[in-house]
């Protein structure tokens, strides 16, 4: 195979909602920023691939007008993934490959905000048994975790304890949404909204929009210091029917993680795409995190939640931190489709 | 550290018609994705990794349906990558699915691409609708009118060039069985009788709107070799987009378009298309639209791309036929309009086109292209391996 690192990342600050600006106008300073900090030049990106979804902005085609976005002058090697941003670096890891260009520009960008986020969610669902009922994330989310705390893998202080930490963490993250110092004791004094999930075991409502810059083998040595090598990356899917699955357990997640080789090594730090508090425990067992000490240090998409952009989110988190010198190996996550589906694993590595 | 190859093993497709009432989504892509792995001998649980394409998913009301059809395809416990780049995206989800096999990543993909429209009124979610842009036009023959009418200018084409290529693609339907029109009436006055839908397109110059869906099964050099039936080896793919908006662009004969071309045409080793090439899938949608291409893919040149059509060249038994199938002008599934191109273009050199085969094609091309003439993807494959 051949290497392939991110060599920069940005973000755009998440917004509970971004009213002023299109998406395209949210992208572009993103953009800009990514590729000055990799020290490319628009024309010097090799391929560029983007992950959205039509349902956030109401508009058939819409990824067609971002594209303008990023100035695709003279004609450019381009695609787009119907799917969180993370699945868009897959693609140009797989482009990158080939051995035929050796820099990738990955973006992608959410506003959650104009419409329900948890009602458009449920447009995912089977289209003849399922979505009829309207049956909102949330909804399904707490089913979920119904069946978590049923089954004795955790308590309702264990998912409180996720969320707190992760608010905690978010602190310290200036792109994060909600962050606050709350102890589970308050946590746990709220009443649920879908029992068992109270507020704070629920992502927030967010806009925001991604990018990172990939570069292959030496191109990527010239461009930084230290590249977050990716040393492993795979995703796996399981049945949308949530009756077909073991809702406590991830077995996609578990399969890509194994497949990435998360155990190969030591893990600095992980960040796991867990929008819901109990999610992180089932994620943290697939991917044998259980007891790890430094899993979502910038709060998770418990902190901040764009959809189709909190994946590569995760990815940018932990690659940041390896190309600062913050950390040498790390895990990240992404995941799609109700009550975690779909799920991707990344194993990222700095040079020591 | 070369590319591995990769060839076409089998593909599938659905009868395309109007309205596919008798199946459900799930329904309508197994029925292309059994027939694809039928045709390369393989079962469900062969498979390594699943590439969905599909244009909007507002066309059936379903917000990233590949997650519930995950299921139906066989896609559990296996990668699932799901495509969208506009009209083109049947042939980008072909060469994504191509380059896991070339990347050496897995061996054997499947890919599928389909469109149920009759859940829902493309013409006018291809309408853009205020407040994301001024409202301009009716339907994609409204946005395209005035590019056809641009290159009859440019070209000093006469007018009845787009009948003829109508009457073409719809002749050559009658010989594909899963076309959706199949007009055995159909003759030059009755296509010039025709409405005028968009001045100077007319009716019988659309293509129609279709369910439908399209599977192909890429497979390693290891599984083709092993295969029972001949092979369509992948001999180049390229992929180009360009703006929405922007003062730089010809739309009639976009950059983009001969870009990809040409760079497809050099993984291929063709120097001279309109000699080397065999036969040529392109994405037809408006009648016109042949001639264009023609000259945008150099098969022509500039103001050329008529004459071709005149003379019949571009006829099934001509020296260059184009859209043997009966093309998008006969079947409009949308999302998978693209991968029918490049699958017709796999079967012309497998030999096994039936009815619409073109004698001895040894190298064939598939395009396709979408959005305002801004999106494009192309392959060549050949019965030889490359």
């Amino acid at each position: 195979m051949i290497e392939v690192a991110v060599v920069a990342t940005a973000q755009m600050p998440n917004v509970r909602a971004e009213t002023l600006r299109n998406e395209v106008e949210m992208l572009m300073p993103v953009l800009q920023e990514v590729r000055a900090r990799a020290g490319l030049d628009r024309t010097e990106i090799g391929f560029t691939c983007s992950g959205s979804t039509d349902y956030l902005c109401g508009q058939a085609f819409s990824f067609v007008s971002t594209l303008d976005g990023v100035g695709p002058w003279p004609p450019i090697q381009e695609s787009h993934v119907e799917m969180d941003g993370a699945w868009a670096l897959y693609e140009a890891w797989v482009k990158l490959q080939l051995g035929e260009v050796d820099t990738a520009l990955v973006y992608s960008y959410g506003k959650s905000s104009p419409g329900s986020i948890h009602e458009v969610l449920s447009r995912q669902l089977d289209p003849y048994h399922v979505a009829p009922l309207w049956p909102d994330a949330i909804g399904l989310a707490a089913l979920q975790a119904r069946a978590v705390l049923d089954a004795g893998k955790a308590t309702e202080a264990d998912l409180a304890e996720v969320a707190c930490r992760s608010r905690r963490a978010a602190l310290a993250n200036p792109n994060a949404q909600l962050r606050w110092d709350r102890s589970v004791e308050q946590h746990l004094a709220e009443e649920p909204i879908v029992d068992p999930l109270r507020r704070s075991d629920c992502p927030p409502i967010t806009d925001g929009a991604c990018a990172v810059v990939l570069a292959a083998g030496g191109r990527a040595r010239e461009l930084v210091e230290r590249p977050a090598w990716i040393r492993g990356i795979d995703h796996r899917v399981e049945p949308m029917a949530l009756g077909l699955r073991d809702l406590t357990s991830s077995e996609s997640a578990r399969l890509a993680a194994e497949r990435a080789g998360v155990g190969e090594g030591p893990v600095d730090v992980a960040e796991l795409h867990a929008p819901f508090s109990h999610q992180e425990l089932i994620l943290r067992a697939a991917l044998g995190l259980e007891d790890h000490p430094n899993v979502n240090p910038s709060g998770g998409a418990l902190a901040a939640n764009p959809v189709m952009v909190a994946g590569l989110t995760r990815i940018a988190e932990v690659s940041q931190r390896i190309l600062d010198g913050a950390a040498d190996r790390g895990v990240a996550h992404a995941t799609s489709g109700p009550c975690l589906q779909q799920n991707l694993v990344c194993v990222l590595e700095g040079d020591r | 550290m070369g590319q591995q190859r990769v060839a076409v093993v089998g593909v599938g497709q659905t009868k395309h018609q109007a309205t596919r009432g008798d199946v459900s989504l799930a329904g309508l892509v197994r029925e292309a994705a059994v027939r694809a792995l039928e045709d390369a001998g393989m079962a469900w649980a062969d498979v390594d990794a699943v590439v969905v394409g599909k244009a909007p998913d507002f066309f059936e009301g379903v917000m990233m349906p590949e997650l519930y059809l995950a299921d139906a395809l066989g896609a559990v416990g296996k990668p699932l990558l799901r495509v969208h780049t506009a009209g083109s995206v049947g042939g980008s989800t072909a060469i994504v699915a191509a380059q896991l096999v070339q990347a050496g990543i897995h061996e054997r993909v499947l890919t599928v691409a389909f469109e149920k429209q009759s859940d829902s009124e493309a013409m006018w979610a291809l309408s853009l609708p205020i407040p994301f842009q001024p409202p301009m036009h009716a339907g994609a023959g409204g946005y395209f009118a005035p590019h056809v009418r641009s290159y009859m200018a440019r070209a000093k084409a006469p007018d009845h060039i787009g009948i003829l290529v109508a009457l073409k693609d719809r002749l050559n339907a009658l010989k594909n069985p899963y076309a959706h029109l199949h007009e055995h009436d159909i003759s030059f006055d009755s296509i010039r009788d025709s409405m005028m839908l968009w001045d100077p397109i007319r009716y019988a110059e659309t293509c129609p709107s279709s369910d439908g869906a399209c599977a192909m099964v890429l497979a390693s050099e290891r599984v083709a070799d092993a295969a029972d039936g001949p092979v369509a080896w992948v001999h180049g793919t390229a992929m180009r987009s360009e703006p929405t908006m922007s003062a730089d662009r010809d739309p009639v004969l976009p950059r983009g378009g001969a870009d990809c071309a040409r760079d497809v045409f050099a993984q291929a080793g063709i120097t001279d298309p309109r000699r080397q090439v065999d036969c040529v899938e392109m994405y037809v949608p408006f009648s016109w639209f042949e001639p264009m291409w023609l000259e945008n893919l150099g098969f022509a040149e500039a103001g050329e791309g008529w004459r071709l059509v005149e003379d019949g060249v571009t006829q099934l038994d001509g020296e260059l036929p184009v859209n043997m199938s009966g093309g998008v002008l006969s079947s409009n599934p949308i999302g998978a309009s693209g991968m029918l191109r490049f699958a017709e273009a796999a079967l012309q050199v497998r030999d096994r086109a039936g009815e619409h085969q073109v004698d001895g094609a040894r190298t064939a091309v598939g395009h396709a292209y979408g959005g305002g003439s801004q999106f494009f993807a192309m392959w060549v494959v050949g019965s030889d391996k490359p």
